[in-house]
């Protein structure tokens, strides 16, 4: 199963770094939304300032819709699907690879939106350890249910728009969880360190449901495709 | 001689609509079979249900010996299918498609290598992205990736379709040597002439149902060169 996920997560990881997809659209959208809510807040700089954990979070929502989107946008060449149930591949597999390619990139957009935001809005971290713990984690659970509703909607019709509206509600735990432990890591809220960290367990505990979820789900919905 | 695809009144429905309707035909290892018939008469959806691709509404059908009722997901590792789509990675090189793919069938570097080689995708073209190829060309990408599965069964749906007459050629004598080497083959096309001389025998479709059985040219040939030694 982890040699499949390997193969797959080396595909999609190579498709990327021929298309540059992610590096050059996602990367500047991720950046322009930065750049929106400074425009829509800049006069309220402490609000600004404030908010800053849950822009990120949103920021980075919008830009895991798009990136699910892109990875499964590969898989539907004509053929591809048949010859991926006829590959042999483990399904579990074929979702941990797809799960860690977009978590790569998820990672990647991560470090720039917060660098990002650390020049737009001026933002202070006060403790990189849990910045990173936490995104980290959220990132492993965004990338596990974005997979697995990408899965979900893979040949059905208006797929583009379905996503977002199926996806994003799922995902709201780990706005909540990754916002609050922000909070505390930015020092922007009244969220104690102790709060912060139960907030990375139940991002942790979303994690693992999803991973499970789609390593069990996953066989049953390449089939349907 | 070992039987490898055995149907008896297979019945397979796309959507409502019953794509085979009773069919039945059993290949012998190394044969090779032509599917011949109109548009619509069930021949892709013959060798997607031989692929363990579409599931079997009644009737019999076992595919290297497994019954493809029950247990249809055991024989796809075991077969090659080359469908109307040649299910490779726009965005990737040729040269990444067929590695891509090998990995997948665990197949080594040096067989990617010879498959490139054979189809004459070994040079300049094997770097250059699927999406800039042209569809002869991509039919030969989608040629590679079929040899690194070491399948023991090939499942050809127009396999001429897009080539250029040293592309077919080419699918002409891929089909035959793995025959000799003991793969066994079941083609559909509309190229008769070609697939016609290159069968055993040839299968026709209607409606759903296999019409008729008629040898092919390679048992002719075979039947010819056994009276003449004779």
């Amino acid at each position: 199963m982890l040699a499949d996920a390997w193969v797959i997560a080396a595909k999609d990881l190579r498709i990327e770094w021929r298309s540059r997809v992610a590096f050059n659209q996602l990367a500047p959208f991720a950046l322009v939304v930065l750049v929106l809510f400074a425009f829509a807040l800049d006069s309220q700089q402490t609000v600004l300032a404030e908010a800053t954990p849950g822009l990120l979070w949103i920021t980075i929502l919008l830009a895991l819709v798009l990136c699910v989107q892109r990875t499964f946008v590969t898989e539907g060449a004509p053929g591809l699907a048949d010859q991926l149930r006829l590959s042999g591949l483990d399904p579990a597999g074929i979702f941990l690879g797809k799960a860690l390619g977009v978590f790569v990139q998820l990672v990647a957009l991560e470090i720039l939106t917060v660098a990002g935001a650390a020049i737009l809005y001026s933002t202070h971290f006060g403790s990189i350890g849990l910045l990173v713990c936490a995104a980290l984690v959220a990132s492993v659970g965004l990338a596990a249910a974005g997979t697995l509703y990408g899965a979900l909607l893979l040949g059905v019709r208006g797929r583009e728009t379905l996503l977002p509206l199926l996806l994003l509600p799922v995902v709201a735990p780990v706005l909540i969880g990754a916002t609050s432990a922000f909070q505390a890591a930015l020092g922007t809220g009244d969220v104690t360190f102790d709060q912060a960290w139960r907030w990375v367990g139940l991002l942790a505990a979303f994690a693992v449901a999803y991973l499970l979820a789609g390593i069990f789900a996953f066989g049953p919905l390449l089939e349907d495709t | 001689m070992r039987r490898v695809v055995h149907l008896r009144d297979a019945v397979c429905v796309l959507g409502r609509f019953p794509a085979l309707a009773g069919a039945t035909l059993d290949v012998d290892a190394g044969e090779i079979v032509l599917l011949q018939g109109p548009n619509g008469a069930g021949k892709s959806t013959l060798l997607r249900l031989c692929a363990g691709l579409l599931p079997l509404q009644s009737g019999e059908a076992e595919v290297l010996g497994r019954d493809l009722a029950g247990d249809a997901r055991s024989v796809r590792r075991r077969v090659a299918l080359l469908g109307h789509g040649v299910g490779l990675y726009e965005e990737l090189t040729v040269a990444d498609n067929v590695a891509f793919w090998a990995a997948a069938a665990k197949a080594g570097t040096g067989e990617i290598d010879a498959a490139m080689t054979r189809v004459g995708l070994a040079g300049r073209l094997a770097d250059v992205e699927v999406a800039r190829l042209s569809a002869g060309q991509r039919r030969r990408a989608a040629l590679a990736v079929l040899l690194t599965r070491h399948a023991e069964l090939w499942l050809l749906d127009e396999p001429h379709a897009g080539l250029d007459a040293q592309g077919r050629d080419l699918v002409d004598h891929l089909v035959a040597t793995a025959a000799e080497a003991g793969v066994t083959v079941v083609i559909a096309s509309h190229d008769l002439d070609r697939a016609t001389a290159l069968a055993d025998r040839v299968a026709t479709i209607d409606g759903g149902v296999v019409a008729q059985l008629s040898d092919g040219g390679r048992a002719r040939r075979d039947e010819a060169e056994l009276t003449s030694a004779g």
